[in-house]
């Protein structure tokens, strides 16, 4: 890309929806010149809401988002929405279907709508998620909402990024009450109980109450809220709005916005890291290719894994 | 860098037309071949699918259509695609389309047109040589 990266960077901020589209691509495509942009756009971040949405596949997460879209432009908001589904482990190829649900919002200029596929990511987000989310934030964007892949055990690292994450279950998948057994009762801010029309959302509404009760108390002090919706329908979805602005003025406050930015940029930078690191390691010896010579080399007995390892560290730190 | 870029694509049904088994296949083709596909379902307005294809970044649009009303619809794309200084996004399309009318959409600048019994295999192979996407 001939743009220079503060060109680029302004254009963004100005609005150019192709501008910000285009870098959210070759991040994606991890391009080498992206860091130079996203340092320019830095100073304009940090204004924006992210609000998480995870749970089991065909809850109703993309519905949601929907309607709840519909519900923050209304009170004039501006809003990205990235979401994200899983790319096949076997032919590196996806297909991103979220945004059928949510597509009457398209022309909406209000709003901007992403779709990512994992590449490879455990954990249900992407990757480039934080650093898209960042584009969305200079963009303007008031609130964004990010649609994860279906959360199991440990698909969670959505709430080192959204400052709300809300869990959504429909009554009668029985593995969902074990999901809260095996830890995401600590990760939701907010627990959904969507298709609420169906039986059983009554007795499930007591059995999360029960396990939250039981649960050990939550650091920051927050009580987790329980709302019901019937998305197609809209119903339960105000209440849900009322129980987000709720739990962001609890989010607002200056101690607790301190501690979730530490958290939250502490994991970043870390993944940076390890991430340029590699990069670095990759580049140094060769990729595919010297990967490969390495792992010759280990195989036939010449230099033990662990050696190995060292010495490719070592040519690099001189 | 060693990376190579994939091709992201847009699959869309414009208009009215219910007809989603061609689209769907192609779709799984695609995605089966290493591509990232958006799919945006059915009863999409061209001004839909112009700003999806833009907000999305993808390296070109797929038309589907098997209600007879592509002339229309695909050239509308293509004009939207113009207004929005979007026009470097290529189209190509496929379904029912009588063979004189395939002459007559290429030359407003539809790419290619896929008609009934086309193999997924030829489209992807198609896509692997005629699209590529920017450096
Ligand atoms: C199945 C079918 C239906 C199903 C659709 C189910 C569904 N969800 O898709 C149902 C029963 C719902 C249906 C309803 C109707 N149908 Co109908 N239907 C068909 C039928 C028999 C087969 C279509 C099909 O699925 N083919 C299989 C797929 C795999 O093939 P394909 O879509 O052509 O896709 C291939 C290529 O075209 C190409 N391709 C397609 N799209 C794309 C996109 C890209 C990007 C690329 C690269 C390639 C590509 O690649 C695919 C793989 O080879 C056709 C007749 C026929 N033989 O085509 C009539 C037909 C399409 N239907 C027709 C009509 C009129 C209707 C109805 C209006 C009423 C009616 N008389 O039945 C309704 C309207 C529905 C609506 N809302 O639009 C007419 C359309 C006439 C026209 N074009 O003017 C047809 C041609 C029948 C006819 N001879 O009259 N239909
Ligand atoms: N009965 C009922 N169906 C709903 C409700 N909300 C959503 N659905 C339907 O559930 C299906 C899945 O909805 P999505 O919004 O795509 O679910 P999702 O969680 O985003 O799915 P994935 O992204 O594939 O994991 C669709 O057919 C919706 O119409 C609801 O409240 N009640
Ligand atoms: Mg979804």
């Amino acid at each position: 890309m001939g743009v220079n990266p503060k060109e680029w960077a302004k254009r963004i901020i100005e609005g150019d929806i192709r501008a910000a589209s285009r870098l959210m691509r070759d991040i994606d495509d991890r391009m080498p010149w992206v860091s130079e942009v996203l340092k320019e756009l830095y100073p304009h971040t940090g204004r924006a809401y992210v609000i998480g949405v995870t749970g089991s596949p065909g809850v109703g997460k993309s519905t949601l988002v929907d309607v709840l879209i519909e519900i923050f432009r209304g009170k004039k908001l501006e809003i990205g929405v990235v979401v994200i589904d899983p790319t096949s482990p076997f032919t590196g190829g996806a297909i991103l279907g979220d945004r059928i649900r949510m597509q009457r919002h398209s022309t909406d200029s209000g709003v901007f709508i992403r779709s990512l596929a994992t590449r490879g990511s455990m954990g249900g987000l992407s990757r480039s998620t934080s650093d898209i989310l960042r584009v969305m934030d200079a963009m303007g964007k008031d609130i964004i909402l990010l649609e994860t892949v279906g959360v199991g055990q440990d698909e969670v690292d959505v709430v080192n990024i959204a400052h709300t994450s809300m869990i959504v279950m429909i009554p009668g998948l029985g593995d969902d009450i074990q999901a809260i057994k095996a830890g995401i009762l600590e990760i939701g801010d907010i627990f959904v109980i969507n298709k609420c029309e169906r039986e059983g959302a009554e007795r499930m509404e007591r059995e999360i109450m029960m396990m939250l009760e039981l649960g050990a108390r939550r650091e920051d002090g927050w009580t987790p809220k329980i709302v019901k919706t019937e998305a197609i329908k809209r119903k339960g979805v105000k209440e849900l709005v009322e129980v987000i602005e709720e739990h962001r003025s609890f989010q607002e406050d200056p101690e607790r916005k301190k501690m979730f930015l530490q958290k939250a940029l502490r994991i970043e930078l870390i993944t940076h890291l390890k991430d340029q690191i590699t990069t670095r390691i990759l580049d140094a010896i060769g990729h595919e290719e010297g990967l490969s010579r390495a792992v010759d080399e280990i195989i036939s007995g010449r230099i033990d894994l662990y050696s190995k390892s060292e010495e490719i560290l070592n040519r690099l730190m001189c | 860098m060693g990376q190579k870029r994939k091709i992201r694509i847009l699959v869309a049904k414009p208009g009215l037309d219910g007809h989603d088994r061609g689209a769907k296949i192609i779709a799984r083709g695609f995605r089966d071949a290493g591509f990232e596909v958006i799919y945006t379902g059915l009863h999409q307005s061209p001004e839909q699918i112009v700003e999806a294809a833009i907000q999305e970044d993808v390296d070109v649009i797929g038309l589907s259509s098997l209600a007879g009303a592509h002339n229309h619809l695909f050239r509308e794309v293509l004009r939207l695609l113009k207004e929005r200084s979007a026009d470097d996004i290529p189209v190509f399309g496929g379904g029912i389309i009588p063979d004189e009318d395939i002459p007559k959409l290429k030359e407003a600048g539809i790419l290619e047109i896929f008609t009934p019994g086309t193999r997924v295999e030829d489209v992807v192979k198609w896509v692997e040589e005629n699209i590529h996407p920017r450096g």
